[in-house]
């Protein structure tokens, strides 16, 4: 009876450390502006909740508690919020009035209907405890358990997970564009195609725009005085190239 | 010191963890606070472990840790899909179908 008092009063000394850590993290967690704080303060929550695991005879959730939640899942939340911007903070203004006034009534109502629910439902006894289930060892029990009665659940997790991480690819993955051309692959394209001189602006139906080509009348044929008198006597019969009627 | 407190404090991790949900707009703080939610839920679990002295709780619990893992990755994924085609991770901005 003495040991068994003295376990309760060092669970006691653990809860009462761990309990109001958990709370205080979690206030701060929700109160703090940074994101990146936020996910810190939720690494403490996690740690505390692993502590108090630990203290209920369930050292193999404790384990499992700091390497899935604290290792891989929060991991997942800081790159998230790096890929995203740690700068993309809330805005503070309220987008429905009475909005924040509201949600606390309804949380303080939630904790109060929560916790009289509980006191009423619990006698207050120390229940049955895991001592006689854990005799050979928490882990052993646990993967009894998982691989007899809840071995099909065991299964469809593994299916899944799978579909977890397909859906991840999938919603995560980004096309790539086509692959954009170099100065160098660019500059060898265009002196290929024969036509390595600047093409005329727009609106005009020529391909060359030199001063020697004569501009086109609407009918189509030559505008005499277009051409400088100089460059047509030089010229004559050659108007630089051939003009395309379009 | 009985393992009803466990309760209490998971009940009162579970209140804070909701009025974050109601709080926050940006997307990963309202997913964070529903990570506290699940947490405190499987706080919950394992002091039914072990007042009713069976293991069944635990599993439980750890089942709940799995698919949090699972839900965890596609919220993940889903938010930054929203933020590349919208450049914004709150959950104001998503609003397209509104009016």
């Amino acid at each position: 009876m003495s040991a068994l008092a003295a376990v309760s009063t060092g669970e006691a000394i653990t809860f009462w450390v761990l309990g109001p850590l958990a709370v205080i993290a979690a206030v701060m967690m929700v109160l703090s502006r940074n994101a990146v704080h936020a996910a810190l303060w939720l690494a403490g929550v996690m740690l505390a909740l692993a502590g108090l695991y630990a203290a209920q005879d369930a050292p193999f959730l404790a384990a499992v508690q700091v390497i899935v939640y604290t290792g891989a899942v929060l991991m997942l939340f800081l790159f998230v919020l790096m890929l995203v911007g740690v700068d993309s903070s809330d805005s503070l203004v309220e987008t429905l009035r009475g909005q924040r006034l509201a949600s606390f009534v309804l949380g303080l109502g939630f904790a109060v209907l929560l916790i009289s629910a509980l006191a009423a439902g619990t006698d207050g006894g120390d229940g049955v405890g895991l001592e006689e289930v854990n005799a050979e060892g928490n882990v052993i029990g646990i993967a009894r358990l998982l691989f007899t009665n809840y071995v099909f659940a065991f299964e469809i997790t593994s299916a899944l997970l799978i579909t977890a991480a397909l859906g991840a690819m999938v919603l995560a993955h980004k096309e790539k564009g086509p692959e954009s051309l170099n100065q160098r692959q660019l500059s060898r394209a265009r002196f290929a195609s024969g036509h390595p001189h600047p093409l005329p602006g727009p609106g005009v139906f020529a391909e060359h725009d030199s001063t020697a080509t004569a501009a086109l009348l609407p009918d189509g044929s030559e505008a005499p005085g277009s051409v400088d008198a100089a460059l047509s006597e030089a010229h004559t019969g050659d108007t630089g190239g051939s003009v395309h009627h379009r | 010191m009985n393992p009803s407190y466990y309760l209490f404090l998971a009940a009162l991790l579970f209140t804070i963890g909701a009025l974050g949900v109601l709080l926050r707009r940006n997307a990963i703080l309202v997913f964070m606070s529903i990570e506290l939610m699940l947490n405190s839920v499987n706080l919950t679990l394992v002091t039914f472990s072990r007042i009713r002295g069976t293991l069944d709780g635990q599993i439980m619990a750890f089942f709940v840790m799995v698919v949090a893992a699972a839900e965890v990755v596609i919220g993940l994924a889903i938010i930054m899909s929203i933020f590349r085609t919208r450049r914004s991770a709150s959950v104001d901005d998503a609003n397209l179908l509104k009016y």
